[in-house]
């Protein structure tokens, strides 16, 4: 039995022919229940599987143009690199030399990309984490990134909107990362003070510091159908209670139960609901001149007069 | 064991871990007793329930009212499953969040006192959204009216102990550690293997003197010789001028001036460079 299992869990990828193997153009398979899928049909569906509902990961570029009205995008902060602050060496893992790889490969400089742009021609700050990047950790840069967002947000008066999918702080970085979570918090906290909302998106996966400073620090909370969040990873507390954790623990719809979230949404959903949202949170210029003119009373009383 | 240790016979990181999670070293309560007069615990999050391994309360120290509030860890085996081994559930920062409200409606300085190896990870914590239970404490710590000053006296582990920690003066023993992730957790994370935790120590740099040189602490306070719990009386006089004098300074900002310093503070952590930068260097190298 036990040798039964074995072959078929190898069986399926190493035992093909190159010229059997599934042409990646016209054919997808979908990573939650293993059905053939049309590429077209896949990408169209913004890489949710019409069957099973599973929602792949997609990559910060990509949320951008999901989301955001077309040509609205303006990148910032994009030249901020990372350091490495302690020289962070060991038998296995050189920061420095780990950083030029990734650079090279994602041609990125961090794991998150700031900007401003618009939904439904409603202006926002967005902040997208980029889980390609090193889990998406959050390090100097990536707090740096968060931080401005907030503060950009709060000085020009529009929401910031954050998509979150990290491994919480960048180990590398030591404390220095942690105290990233500080950073955030602060900026966060200005936002606050300028009356401007801040929504946050969790991904599947979003774990740590991160989950433990920005992501939950919002007015209002999204996320991803089956996406998996939360503080402790889930091999973390198997080891502590030493049993099996149950298959939703952590998903969204879990902390949708247990109120931690506002919402789960559907992919194919989120721009309407993110510009429905966001509508109501920026004062339309014909209701602010219908409330001038209209409402004095209620607009003196508001006054405090 | 030898190139471990510096030229200078100084402690090397992984002896200073052993140090800061001494068991007879003093804890939250021996400090908070040390350092005040009359104090009160105040306990319950008025939500759930009252945790154990974060405590707190009302107390007077050299005449002043103040709120002071710590993880708490035990001496033996029986005292730290009491105290969940000085890990909070939510409950923990919740109340600490209501205490921490309450020193700022009634105008006193809040002493926090770290010690922990982090927030419980369990499922009933997770449950309760303890995330989000730090993720509200940074975020109200950023912008309470009254000084903070917090003291990390044994072991700060992670967000856990941040969570009581984004104070106007951070302080440090000189034999405690404050690390994002415990020695073994970074060892695990980093190397899949858990045993690498003495490298861990190294490479993490998580002693005070470290940390003070990354700016990240504000003071180290002496130990006595050997380390705190050899004499915990000269340990609680050392933690008790220092607190004095930089409370003395926080005391004579006006509150936005206190904010406005504790942003900044906070705001201008982390090095980050600029792309062109990095090419620079890397073409220079």
């Amino acid at each position: 039995m036990k040798d039964f299992l074995r072959r078929t869990q190898r069986g399926f990828t190493s035992s093909r022919k190159p010229e059997q193997q599934i042409p990646e153009d016209l054919w997808h398979k979908c990573a939650g229940c293993k059905e053939l899928i049309s590429a077209k049909q896949f990408q169209d569906n913004a890489k949710v599987c019409p069957r099973c509902n599973y929602h792949e990961r997609l990559d910060a570029n990509e949320w951008v143009s999901l989301l955001l009205d077309p040509d609205s995008w303006q990148e910032q902060d994009a030249a901020l690199a990372p350091a490495d602050p302690l020289g962070f060496v060991s038998p296995k893992d050189n920061y420095a030399k780990k950083l030029q790889t990734l650079r090279e490969s994602t041609h990125r400089q961090e794991a998150a990309i700031s900007g401003i742009g618009t939904i439904a021609e409603q202006p926002l700050v967005l902040c997208v984490s980029d889980f390609a990047f090193m889990g998406g950790s959050m390090g100097a840069v990536v707090g740096e990134k968060v931080a401005r967002s907030a503060e950009r947000a709060a000085d020009a008066g529009m929401p910031l909107l954050t998509i979150n999918a990290s491994g919480g702080a960048r180990m590398h970085e030591g404390m220095l990362s942690l105290m990233q979570m500080a950073k955030v918090s602060v900026a966060l906290a200005r936002l606050g003070e300028a009356g401007q909302p801040h929504i946050s998106l969790l991904l599947d996966n979003c774990y740590g510091g991160v989950t433990a400073s920005y992501a939950s620090a919002a007015d209002i909370m999204l996320a991803e159908p089956r996406a998996h969040v939360g503080f402790a990873g889930p091999r973390v507390i198997e080891q502590t209670i030493r049993q099996k954790l149950p298959a939703d623990f952590q998903s969204a719809e879990f902390l949708l139960e247990h109120g931690m979230v506002d919402m789960v949404v559907p992919r194919a959903e989120l721009r309407a609901v993110l510009g429905r949202l966001i509508g109501l949170y920026t004062p339309k210029a014909h209701a602010v001149n219908a409330f001038a003119s209209g409402n004095n009373g209620a607009q003196a009383f508001l006054r405090g007069a | 064991m030898a190139d471990d240790q510096s030229q200078h016979g100084e402690l090397a990181p992984w002896d200073i871990v052993q140090l800061a999670r001494h068991p007879q070293r003093p804890h939250t309560l021996d400090y908070i007793r040390g350092l005040c007069e009359d104090f009160v615990e105040l306990r319950g999050d008025r939500r759930f329930g009252d945790d154990r391994a974060l405590l707190g309360g009302v107390a007077r120290f050299n005449g002043q009212t103040v709120v002071v509030l710590g993880h708490q860890k035990g001496s033996n085996t029986k005292e730290n499953i009491a105290h969940n081994f000085g890990s909070p559930r939510p409950e923990g920062y919740r109340k600490a969040l209501r205490l921490m409200r309450h020193a700022e409606k009634f105008g006193f300085p809040v002493l926090a006192f770290v010690d922990t190896p982090g927030a419980d990870p369990s499922m009933a914590s997770e449950e309760r959204g303890i995330g989000e239970a730090i993720a509200e404490n940074l975020l109200v710590m950023a912008e309470l009216k009254v000084p903070i000053v917090t003291t990390v006296i044994g072991e700060g582990g992670s967000g856990g102990a941040l969570a009581i920690g984004v104070a106007d003066r951070l302080l440090m023993l000189q034999y405690a550690i404050y690390s994002v992730a415990s020695p073994e957790a970074s060892a695990a994370i980093l190397w899949r293997d858990a045993s690498k935790a003495p490298d861990a120590a190294k490479a993490m740099k998580i002693t005070a003197q470290d940390l003070y040189r990354l700016q990240i602490i504000d003071e180290i306070v002496a130990e006595p010789d050997g380390g705190a719990h050899l004499d915990m009386p000269a340990a609680i006089a050392a933690v008790s001028a220092a607190i004095q004098r930089h409370l003395d300074e926080l005391r004579a900002l006006p509150a936005a001036e206190l904010r406005h310093r504790r942003y900044d503070k906070y705001r201008s952590i982390g090095v980050v460079h600029h792309a062109q930068t990095v090419a620079l260097n890397a073409a220079l190298s």
